[in-house]
């Protein structure tokens, strides 16, 4: 990666938020979908629970939006400001409350289980994947094949048979939400525990089906890394297994498994959405499954902006940082 | 650049004609015992391709069969008493609204089947024309279609079709469904084949068909293509794979057909109604169960392929 990587990928970023808020704009007027009908129709069919002044209120918000008496290009050049201001408007569903406030509620569940569980997988999977190469036996074997069976398997479906073994049928573990139903949420040491346990299935099907993906990568570099010449030097050195295999043959290793984090990234992170969903979890993806039943579009549109910017940014970080890391790849060399 | 390229090199006198050497590098049309000799040798070397192919196999005499054996009908919903556990009237049991467990899974096994292969179909259709357009003629072509794709390999597939699906107003079809995950499905298939036909275009009997002639489509068509066939075949396997994965996350989020009984369907519903907290596992284990089977043939048939599909690794083995 040279400047002018770096250069295409700050482009690349700048289509893609450029393209997704273009679609946002776009795809409802092409569908003659309209939200606010679609939601007053629902109103209707439930009995409805707001007010006229509200209902009013909500058109006229609705109207302000889009500036809907404006020519279409200068609609669509306000909406492209405010996506990057990162304003998503007004949630339908819950009308007086911003978009914002909703994600900004969900978020912080999915960071904490997506950083987690992906850090855990990415070590975890590292070692296995470079222990497979460096002891070859009937263990290593049988486990790789098992890491990539299941790396093959959504994340949401492994949690559907944690739910059902764990959760279920030895009622080891709850089997959805992010804390018990009971308890308020407060700082203090039995909360936090109460949100690690229901965080523990859901974090398990992240990281039991991501794992094989790091092995996977790790067990083809640990393989190059093991042939190199400076092994056989280390070994005629007489330097002990452990540290051959740590000092030598890890860290060199490791350092690609940042190109496979960027790569997986997208992976991880849709995966990571459903199984919240499955889980009840209450992050951005149980937001989205609840936006999408309420047909609350803008709601969906921002969550997506959102994972969309984050992919993105992540990858961006990625790619600049990837050659402070690894002396061989430097910036601005050929 | 291509067509200068012919004129200067100017008349060869004895040109062979390059699908000799096409034979060679191809799947040779063999002696019947000698084919079944190299297929066992094969999957000896490559096990998973048995493995996945023997998966995939039991899930379409699964599907297949099982419309034929079992009314299908029973997947509607109120065709059956509905919360019944497994009986003999209803083998796998009925869900909540009375859909009999074993006709959803069939159905939906045929259904889910159907629309990753629609869709992969066009995908793959779509995205080979794009791959060997641009990997072949190079130029502006080429890097508009690369900047495309790169920028939407950007952003998984299911984000940008979350939004699509759910701004389409009214019922989705699963057919439907197909033809909106082939929007993207494209993107892959793309890459990897322009990937392949970059190193292609400067082989030896691509040269030679250069100077005899023929114009870059009919070098596609007559020689890129046949070459890559295997290669295609493995393309499209990842592809139906894909698509599958789309369709299920889809439908599982209730952006799916919601009077068919796809695979996807039936996850979403079993979440709606919270078959766990009602203790129906009937309801949840054999769609799960199919749908791990799914995702898991198709890793295996794909990971199997490698070497069928991969020139290189072919050429080395012969």
């Amino acid at each position: 990666m040279n400047l002018s990587g770096i250069l295409k990928r700050l482009v690349l970023t700048g289509l893609v938020f450029f393209g997704a808020a273009t679609l946002n704009f776009f795809l409802p007027r092409l569908s003659g979908g309209d939200p606010i009908a679609e939601r007053l129709a629902q109103l209707g069919d439930s009995g409805g629970t707001m007010s006229a002044e509200a209902l009013s209120a909500m058109i006229a918000s609705y109207n302000e939006r889009f500036g809907l008496d404006l020519p279409i290009w200068e609609q669509y050049l306000n909406y492209l400001w405010d996506m990057m201001r990162l304003d998503f408007g007004y949630s339908i569903a819950y009308f007086p409350t911003r978009v914002w406030t909703l994600i900004g509620q969900a978020l912080p569940w999915t960071i904490g289980l997506m950083v987690t569980t992906t850090l855990i997988a990415f070590l975890a999977g590292s070692f296995l994947g470079a222990f497979a190469v460096w002891r070859r036996n009937a263990v290593t074997g049988t486990l790789m094949p098992l890491m990539m069976v299941f790396a093959a398997v959504p994340f949401y479906l492994v949690g559907l048979l944690l739910i059902f073994f764990l959760g279920y049928q030895l009622r080891w573990f709850p089997t959805g939400g992010g804390f018990s139903p009971l308890v308020l949420p407060s700082w203090d040491l039995d909360f936090a525990f109460n949100v690690l346990y229901h965080a523990s299935l859901p974090a398990a099907s992240i990281v039991l089906s991501s794992i094989g993906i790091w092995a996977l990568a790790m067990r083809g570099m640990m393989v190059t890394v093991a042939g190199q010449d400076y092994m056989t030097f280390a070994r005629a050195r007489g330097l002990s297994d452990r540290r051959m295999f740590f000092s030598y043959g890890i860290r060199n290793a490791m350092l690609p498994q940042v190109t496979t984090l960027g790569l997986a990234l997208g992976q991880v992170v849709t995966g990571a959405i459903l199984v919240e969903i499955v889980f009840s979890y209450p992050g951005l993806g149980n937001l989205l499954l609840q936006a999408v039943r309420g047909a609350d579009h803008f709601t969906v549109y921002g969550i997506v902006m959102i994972l969309v910017l984050t992919i993105c940014f992540v990858t961006l970080v990625l790619d600049l940082v990837y050659p402070l890391l690894d002396p061989r790849v430097r910036l601005g060399a050929p | 650049m291509t067509e200068g390229h012919a004129s200067a090199g100017g008349p060869l006198p004895e040109c062979p004609r390059p699908e000799a050497h096409i034979v060679t590098l191809g799947t040779t049309p063999a002696h019947e015992r000698r084919f079944q000799a190299r297929l066992l040798g094969y999957c000896r070397r490559n096990p998973a391709f048995p493995i996945g192919l023997g998966i995939l196999g039991f899930l379409v005499a699964f599907a297949g069969l099982g419309r034929l054996l079992w009314p299908v009908e029973l997947a509607q919903p109120l065709s059956s008493t509905p919360y019944m556990a497994p009986n003999v009237e209803n083998p796998f049991g009925t869900d909540t609204q009375g859909r009999d467990v074993l006709a959803v899974t069939i159905a939906g096994t045929w259904l889910t089947m159907r629309t990753g292969i629609i869709a992969a179909a066009l995908g793959t259709a779509l995205g080979s024309a794009l791959g060997f357009a641009s990997g072949y003629f190079g130029g502006w072509v080429d890097n508009v279609v690369n900047w495309i794709v790169d920028v939407l390999l950007t952003v998984p597939a299911i984000l940008i079709l979350v939004v699509i699906a759910a701004s389409i107003p009214g019922q989705l079809s699963s057919l439907s469904m197909a033809f909106i995950i082939s929007l993207l499905a494209w993107r892959r298939p793309t890459r990897q084949v322009r990937s392949q036909v970059l190193v292609m275009r400067n082989m030896g009997y691509v040269d030679m068909a250069r100077l005899s002639g023929m114009s870059g489509f009919e070098i596609i068509v007559r020689e890129l293509v046949p070459n890559l066939l295997p290669y295609l075949v493995a393309v499209f396997v990842l592809a139906v794979s894909a698509s599958i994965l789309a369709a299920v996350g889809l439908q599982a989020m209730g952006l799916g057909p919601q009077n068919e009984p796809t695979l996807g369907m039936t996850v979403y519903w079993m979440m709606y109604y919270s078959a766990f907290l009602q203790g129906m596992w009937w309801w949840i284990v054999p769609p799960v169960f199919v749908i791990i089977l799914l995702f898991v043939g198709f890793y295996m048939l794909s990971s199997g392929l490698d070497e069928f599909a991969n020139p290189r690794l072919r050429q080395d083995r012969r």
